[in-house]
């Protein structure tokens, strides 16, 4: 059963703005993601320190080869350096600083994506691991954005990281030559990184709410796509094109709208870290050419200072670019959170194995609801080995959340079941799998092959699926060009309703199940084939089945009817005695009166 | 597994290069165009400026700080004063590049992907079975956003840093044009090999999109699966089977990298090259070419300047290519081609029962399977039809063919005697209406899903369809009556539900011609009730075709289809088949057999 998706809480908690937090976050998140390769993040840090230090170090080689080869082979009176080492210089350095940058991008890309990889295989462990509930939660569509772009946004910041930290070095050395040479000069330099702190925290705090609508837009926007392709036959039945396309019009203009904001920031926020140290170096320029004329300090001096603040100019874009990556991470980072939550985690497996054969089946006053409304209310039955039982309830009696129960996919609140001699939670999940089958009214087939939609991964022959074919009426496959290896499409789209149910039963019954139900599962298949199938199944199994019966026949092909009513069996017996019961006598006759 | 052909943008394509996926890009969006004059005008403009900063701050040093000579400090102030306003510029032109870009780029790409959603809608119903769900919701989402990345930023990019490329060039041949020829021709090599990784790249990344197609269809398997998954516990095989692609996605993307890796390496050390040559060369041609210091000087800065645009480049290719393998996937799902055309000016079909005429009509897929042949009948308006034979009988494709998913191979189909390629599509869709066997519902509540039926219908006429089909007592019991959520396809209600929520849609758009694929022969006995009763009256005052899998249908209609391996084998009343003796009186014969066991 499906808990209707909830309306997403608009970014509001995934929104908060505060600049520091998002900063504090965003280093805690770096550090989380560095720590999963260490090592691998080591090298691309080192490859941006040797590019940081080579770049200084051609700097000086150009410097050289103008004093001391250039200037000189136009004063015929002084010494030329070799030319020979020079070139050798230049190109040397280029390539050990190229290898910096191979090291660096190489590496780095290496950190992203293997954080991503986790990430992606965290995500689908969680949908594969939690409970039907929490993964039925939400649409599909938002869950394939969590696992495509929430992801890799998350991990945008690691991108610039190395580098940043490279830069660092960088920053940090020109710092303090700059302090060497004058401290008025260092004045104005430091000014340049507390003006690009400011343009940040400004920026963060604008942007972290218009970045979260986004995120939370993009998933709008994949769920609508999802569920809108998923249903496209049904679209065109109605026409419903046209409304589609508007519907998606509707969250994409959202994602659009959001995204121009962003844009807008951007577009004062980026310029203005580029503008801040071309701004810097004309001050210190200025102040130079003032300290000079006071003779505070030499020409030289300020022209080193220039190259150095030069070198300055390219790490301040460098920490600014990781500043502005941090925000849209961090927003990210939240929704994937809210992702990876578990609202009930299921309780530990137990180690038990049950025993081949048919199994008993019992429930001791079960309950179970769904918030405030109760599904399940002290509710009592047993079967016995190999006993074949119908369920019979209105829609909304429970049915389903019995079987959801019996397999495990939901726990009761309180009260016990008990499978074979054990308690359901003491059974291995594993072993309980193999000895106990549910065929759904939902059938769902894997694009794969029809062998292995019904095998599934289990060591199983071809002859035992012949076998089953045959009692669940699928022999149909082998009419088929393709026979058992016929593709089928996603969701088994290629075949018919009732050609799906009954590949869906051959698939429950390979293996030679302890305890069978069928969960309205024949809805498609007509009358005929319904009863043969059932009829077989009765002839060629020793199994315990439980039947959720809507048709007289089936109901009569039960030895034992259990009747269950706003939550509990209410009577069980023969369909003969339980027409005593009034209900049941109506809810059958209602049947009846329509059949005829 | 994934073969080729789940992945709708992928059959029979050979890859294309950058240019044709550009040029066919913009021809598709042509709003990237608008405006673009005078967003390029802005970019160039600030590249000038940003051009223009570091030869004027070198200009005020050398002309107004020469070591050994007298500064001059009013000259350095006046350059600093200029450079500081250039700088000013250079924001303003540089923001309001940025601005034209993020509303075209949002622009186009939001048009880029309602066009997209809209063409894959307008595909034939064969070609979705065909495909993988996840693999196409990919393309209109993830290879979207792609595409997002780039334009936001590497548009601009791509025209600051070429025109600053350009810029440089330009000067240095001012300074200097046997110089500049030196530092081109040592640049020269960097272009094939520039263009041979391009070409490579392209091909890692537009695999890297096939690769995150396909990881996204396991994801969604592994979500849709779900409770398969668990019940059977393959929770282990579906990790393996999801993994795998998550790890096959991971290389594809570590191989794409290693171009982007090695593309700086290659600016880099050619620029070292020109910058050795233009030394070697004002060495050895000083006297030849009559150079000056001033000049080398200039030269060799105006060399180190071109390393800034040459490294934000590189970058730049990277995002390039990932944004056009993405675009390319786009594009080719854009080509494939519609099957069904609607007609610009239909006819338009006269409100009330439809006929329904059909001649000669076959069908066959396009690998060549017959699904239906020569099927000759004629349809009186009002009347009931039942059509019935067993699974691959062709009932199924004559229905979908009435509703036009599928137009036949040959012979002709009327409605209301109008050839149906040329009825109205809208007039099409308001008078046939097929009611599918797979209830599909969207994950909204009931009412909302009847309205879609008839969007322009208000509450009133929701509750008026729901009387009308003698539905208010099954409506009352839903846990929130019409306000109540279906889940997601509506797994929250049965399958006989979700028909009758079909039912009331079907009612509440009142079309002439009614096709349903009758879903079921065993739902719950208040929800068999409600559609027994719902069908009766549904049926009223118009055509009814019915795929028929309960004997009660057949027998009250007034024209019964029968066929038998894409044959129409025999047509006629209840009786009159039954006295035939044939097909249909051995259908129905097991079926009463059957039936007798109800009693």
């Amino acid at each position: 059963m499906t808990t209707p998706a909830t309306e997403d809480d608009d970014g509001t908690d995934v929104g908060s703005s505060a600049a520091g937090k998002v900063l504090a976050e965003g280093a805690r998140l770096c550090l989380t993601y560095v720590k999963r390769c260490k090592a691998i993040f080591s090298i691309a840090v080192l490859g941006a320190a040797i590019y940081g230090v080579l770049l200084v170090v051609g700097t000086e080689v150009i410097g050289y080869a103008t004093d001391e080869i250039l200037i000189p082979t136009f004063d015929s009176d002084a010494e030329r350096g070799s030319l020979g080492w020079l070139v050798a210089a230049l190109i040397g350095i280029s390539v050990l600083r190229s290898s910096g940058v191979v090291m660096r991008r190489y590496f780095g890309a290496m950190t992203t994506e293997r954080n991503n990889k986790h990430l992606r295989r965290a995500l689908g462990e969680t949908y594969l691991d939690q409970s039907i509930t929490d993964l039925k939660a939400r649409p599909t569509g938002e869950l394939l954005a969590h696992a495509d772009t929430d992801v890799e946004v998350s991990t945008m910041l690691l991108q610039p990281l190395p580098f940043t930290l490279g830069m660092f070095v960088l920053a940090a050395a020109a710092s303090i030559s700059l302090l060497s040479i004058d401290i008025w000069l260092l004045g104005v330099a430091s000014l340049v990184f507390p003006a690009t702190w400011l343009a940040n925290r400004i920026f963060t705090q604008k942007v972290i709410a218009p970045a979260s609508k986004v995120r939370k837009a993009v998933g709008d926007v994949t769920a609508v796509v999802h569920e809108s392709l998923d249903g496209a036959l049904v679209v065109k039945t109605l026409g419903r094109e046209a409304d589609e396309v508007q519907r998606l019009t509707e969250s994409a203009d959202r994602l659009r709208r959001t995204r121009t904001q962003i844009g807008r920031l951007r577009a004062t926020f980026e310029p203005t870290l580029d503008t801040l140290p071309s701004l810097g170096m004309v001050a210190v320029l200025a102040i130079g050419a003032w300290r000079i004329s006071d003779g505070n300090v030499t020409t030289g001096q300020v022209i080193q200072a220039m190259i150095l603040f030069q070198q300055l100019a390219f790490p301040i874009r460098i920490i600014g670019f990781f500043l502005e990556e941090n925000a849209m991470s961090v927003v990210a980072a939240r929704r994937l959170k809210k992702a990876f939550k578990v609202s009930a985690p299921l309780a530990a497996a137990g180690t038990e194995t049950l025993d081949k054969g048919p199994l008993i089946i019992e429930f001791n006053n079960v309950t179970y609801g769904y918030g405030n409304q109760t599904v399940l209310k002290d509710c009592s039955f047993q079967i016995d080995k190999g006993e074949i039982v119908a369920l019979v309830g209105e829609t909304g009696s429970g049915k389903t959340t019995i079987a959801q129960l019996l397999f495990g996919l939901i726990e009761p609140h309180r009260g016990s079941i008990k499978i074979g001699n054990y308690q359901l939670p003491e059974i291995n999940s594993e072993i309980l799998r193999e000895h106990i089958s549910l065929v759904s009214q939902e059938t769902f087939l894997f694009a794969d092959d029809l062998k292995q939609n019904v095998k599934l991964y289990r060591q199983i022959d071809n002859s035992e699926v012949d076998k089953h074919a045959k009692t669940a009426q699928a022999d149909f496959v082998n009419e088929m060009p393709g026979r058992w290896e016929t593709l089928v499409g996603e969701r088994g789209v290629t075949l018919s309703g009732g050609q799906r149910q009954r590949i869906a039963i051959t698939r429950a019954l390979v293996g030679d199940p302890g305890f069978l139900m069928l969960d309205d599962s024949t809805s498609a298949i007509d009358p005929i084939l319904e009863g043969e199938i059932l009829e077989a199944l009765r002839k060629n199994l020793s199994t315990t089945t439980l039947v959720v019966a809507h048709r007289l026949s089936t109901i009569k092909l039960a030895k034992r009817v259990l009747f269950l009513h706003q939550g509990s069996i209410v009577a069980s017996g023969s369909h003969e005695e339980l027409l005593k019961n009034s209900d049941y006598a109506d809810l059958v006759k209602a049947y009846e009166r329509d059949s005829k | 597994m994934t073969s080729e052909a789940d992945d709708l943008s992928e059959r029979d394509r050979p890859s294309q290069s950058a240019f044709e996926i550009l040029r066919k890009g913009i021809s598709t969006t042509p709003k990237l165009k608008k405006g673009l004059a005078l967003t390029a005008l802005a970019a160039v403009l600030s590249a000038c400026g940003q051009l223009a900063i570091p030869i004027l701050i070198r200009v005020a040093i050398d002309r107004g700080l020469q070591p050994g000579q007298q500064p001059r400090p009013a000259f350095v102030a006046i350059s600093c004063l200029i450079t500081a306003c250039i700088i000013i510029l250079v924001f303003v032109l540089s923001r309001l590049t940025f601005l034209r870009l993020v509303e075209m780029t949002e622009g186009t790409l939001f048009d880029l992907r309602i066009k997209a959603f809209e063409h894959v809608h307008r595909l034939s119903i064969a070609e979705h079975n065909r495909s993988r769900l996840g693999t196409t919701v990919a393309r209109v989402t993830s290879d979207v956003e792609q595409l997002a990345k780039f334009f936001e930023w590497g548009g601009m990019s791509w025209i600051i840093n070429g025109t600053l490329l350009i810029g440089i060039v330009i000067v240095m041949a001012a300074v200097s044009w046997q110089l500049t020829i030196v530092a081109l021709l040592a640049f020269l090599p960097v272009l094939p090999l520039v263009k041979w990784i391009q070409k490579r790249q392209l091909a890692a990344y537009s695999m890297l999109r096939t690769r995150v197609g396909e990881t996204f269809g396991e994801f969604s398997e592994a979500i849709s699966g779900g409770q398969t998954i668990r019940l059977y516990g393959l929770q282990k095989n579906a990790k393996k089977k999801l993994f795998n692609a998550i790890e096959i996605q991971y290389k594809a993307r570590m191989k794409a990298v290693r171009f982007f890796a090695v593309l700086f390496t290659l600016g880099d050390v050619f620029g070292a090259v020109a910058l050795s040559s233009i030394a070697v060369a004002a060495v050895t041609q000083q006297q030849t070419w009559d150079l000056e210091l001033g000049q080398v000087l200039a030269f060799v800065f105006l060399v180190t300047l071109m390393t800034g645009p040459i490294g934000h480049l590189s970058e730049i290719l990277d995002q390039t290519q990932i944004a056009l393998a993405g675009w390319e996937k786009i594009l080719n799902l854009l080509e494939i081609p519609i099957e069904i055309f609607e007609p610009s000016n239909g006819t338009i079909l006269q409100a009330g029962p439809v006929s329904v005429q059909a001649t000669s009509l076959c069908f066959a897929y396009g690998n060549g399977d017959t699904v239906l042949k020569d099927i000759n009948v004629s349809i009186p308006a009002g009347i009931k039809v039942a059509v019935v034979g067993e699974t691959g009988s062709g009932k199924t494709t004559f229905a979908k063919l009435l509703v036009r998913l599928a137009d036949p191979s040959s012979g002709s189909l009327k409605l209301n005697n109008v050839e149906m390629q040329n009825v109205d599509a809208q007039s099409r869709r308001g008078a046939a209406r097929m009611v599918p066997q797979d209830g599909f519902l969207f994950n909204t509540d009931v009412q909302t899903n009847i309205l879609y039926g008839k969007p322009s219908a208000t509450e009133a006429e929701v509750i008026a369809s729901v009387r009308s089909l003698g539905l208010e007592e099954w409506v009352g019991l839903l846990p929130d009556g019409l306000k109540t959520q279906v889940g997601e396809r509506g797994e929250s209600l049965s399958v006989g539900e979700r028909q009758v929520v079909a039912l009331i849609r079907a009612q509440l758009a009142d079309p002439g011609l009614l096709i349903l694929d009758e879903a079921t022969s065993s739902v719950d006995p208040r929800t068999e009730k409600a559609l027994t009763g719902a069908l009766y009256r549904l049926a009223e005052g118009r055509t009814t075709i019915s795929i028929a899998h309960r004997l009660s249908t057949a027998e009250n209609a007034d024209l019964i289809l029968v066929f038998d391996g894409g044959k129409l084998v025999e047509q006629g009343s209840h009786t009159e088949l039954l006295g035939m003796k044939k097909k249909y009186a051995n259908l129905h014969a097991s079926w009463v057999g059957n039936t007798r066991l109800d009693r």
